[in-house]
């Protein structure tokens, strides 16, 4: 448990100091946000209609792209070998690597989509129910970008490459995210429960099939 | 035979079915062909492997590993 | 036990592939051309859908054969990962191609089946969106096979993306299904299956089949012996050094 945080704590010092990679993230968040209405046209009652589906685009796009360099730093100086041998199984390595890397990045986009919402017209049940489904569905994101992350430190070469493999699998994540949230928006609000407890079922599952994965992919790597 | 209206539908469908079906063989039996005439080559070379696959003269391959 | 210790051993398997491969080519040309027959002169027009009915044998044939190679793959993925076995790598490998050709056929057909009939190419329904993305794996492992030099590692890779697949299909399946009755109401039409339009579809059904079991023999054993032209040429070259 005490390496396990430790990886965690890790985790997040190194992605403040390299190159303020939080802020990068939400940086890119906002410009996902603010480029959509140029495309869709600035009718306000359409982008709070639409407002939910282009926050939770731009988490997933903003999730899976900071993941893709993850592994490989700790590749490249060794420390993945280091971790394997401090005795904690690499699947604990992988979800630990999982948690501090979404505390660091997911996190500030929770907390960070209602000030985003304001600019589409988003009302506060609407902001509220979006931070929720937030806060549950971007773990599932992360650990399935991890996944990804994995597979590129196996794979290594061809960023663009993993990012394709891996996007489709986040179909459900996003799906049962955005009907939770257009529940609210656009009712009937009874229909908010189902795709929500879905929405906790799928992180779930992807809190076991995550690390098995990555550490699958890591291990397929290395041999 | 009369296929109605639809009949440009039907036959594209059994067309490309047809064209990537026959792609797929040819490129498979293509790939096959170059196998077979690289490792005939690497043999005519008397370059061997190590676990010597010849099935008419094999003493124990894992005797002998 | 039994069968599969028996072709474990990839000299093995070349001679047993060897002598099926004739006749698993013939049967397969057997059965499609006898379809062939059923498909146009032998059977009539549907009297809901028309002619187009004629699609029904060679859609779903394809789309099935798509997901069996899916199906195989997991199973040789499994067989990498636990087991270490060469001849999984090589199936896994051999089939991935097949398996995008079919899906690919599977969308074509099932659009040119679906504009006459539904009056649109494509919905959004669940078996659509999950069949696309199931060729955008096939479409993936391929690329990886092509990216990895290294052909044990490029299989241990493959498998694991083809499992978190095997796991992941079902939910997007699942959760499509439940994001399109949520959106829209199912108008898709269900074919009424007439006794006239069996024999033509098995028939098509079981000429795909030995088709698959054809093409990837004849690609498993390319991909055996391009090892052995790999292996020798490492001792070629270790023996000049």
């Amino acid at each position: 448990m005490k390496a396990f945080l430790a990886i965690v704590r890790q985790t997040i010092t190194v992605s403040f100091r390299s190159g303020g990679g939080p802020l990068v993230g939400l940086i890119f968040f906002l410009s996902v946000v603010i480029v959509v209405p140029f495309g869709v046209g600035p009718d306000l009652n359409l982008l709070s209609r639409i407002g939910p589906a282009i926050i939770w685009i731009g988490a997933l796009l903003a999730t899976l792209l900071g993941l893709d360099r993850l592994f490989q730093d700790d590749r490249d100086d060794g420390s993945l070998d280091q971790l394997q041998m401090a005795g904690l199984p690499l699947e604990f390595v992988v979800l630990a690597k999982a948690a501090g890397h979404w505390i660091a990045t997911g996190l500030p986009l929770v907390i960070a989509a209602p000030v985003f919402g304001l600019f589409l017209n988003l009302s506060t049940a609407a902001m509220g129910v979006l931070v929720l489904t937030l806060l549950v569905g971007t773990p599932a994101l992360t650990l399935i970008g991890v996944i990804g992350g994995a597979l590129m430190v196996a794979i290594r070469r061809g960023g663009m490459l993993v990012a394709v493999l891996v996007l489709p699998f986040a179909i459900p994540v996003l799906i049962f995210g955005v009907l939770a949230v257009s529940a609210i928006v656009v009712g009937p609000a009874d229909s908010f429960g189902l795709p929500f407890m879905l929405l906790c079922a799928t992180t779930l599952l992807a809190i076991v099939v995550g690390p098995v994965a990555g550490a699958g992919a890591i291990r397929a790597g290395r041999e | 035979m009369d296929l109605g209206d639809h009949a440009g539908f039907i036959i594209g469908g059994y067309l490309a079915s047809f064209v990537v079906i026959v792609g797929l063989i040819v490129l498979s039996v293509n790939q096959s062909r170059k196998a077979r005439a690289r490792l005939a080559e690497l043999e005519a070379r008397g370059v061997r492997r190590r676990s010597e696959a010849r099935p008419a003269a094999r003493p124990a391959p894992e005797a002998k590993a | 036990m039994g069968i599969t210790t028996t072709l474990a051993n990839p000299t093995r398997f070349m001679s047993y592939s060897g002598k099926i491969l004739p006749v698993t080519w013939i049967l397969a040309l057997v059965l499609i051309v006898a379809g062939l027959y059923y498909a146009f002169p032998g059977s009539p027009p549907d009297y809901q859908m028309g002619e187009v009915v004629r699609l029904m044998y060679v859609h779903p044939q394809a789309a099935w054969l798509a997901m069996l190679t899916y199906v195989l793959m997991a199973v040789a993925a499994l067989g990498t990962i636990i087991w270490r076995h060469p001849l999984a790598d090589v199936l896994q490998k051999a089939a991935a191609p097949i398996g995008a050709a079919f899906a690919l056929l599977g969308l074509v057909t099932g659009m040119l089946w679906g504009q006459p009939t539904w009056g649109t190419y494509w919905v959004w329904d669940a078996r659509l969106t999950s069949f696309l993305i199931l060729f955008i794996m096939f479409l993936g492992l391929i690329a990886i096979w092509a990216t990895v030099e290294d052909p044990g590692r490029a299989a241990r890779i493959a498998a694991i993306l083809t499992l978190v697949g095997a796991v992941n299909l079902p939910i997007i399946y699942f959760s499509v299904q439940i994001w399109s009755t949520l959106h829209q109401p199912q108008g898709v039409l269900q074919g009424q299956t007439d006794a006239h339009f069996l024999p033509p579809m098995f028939l098509m059904l079981g000429g795909y089949t030995f088709l698959f079991i054809s093409i990837l023999l004849l690609r498993m054993r390319t991909e055996i012996l391009g090892r052995r032209v790999r292996s020798m040429q490492l001792t070629s070259v270790g023996a000049e050094a």
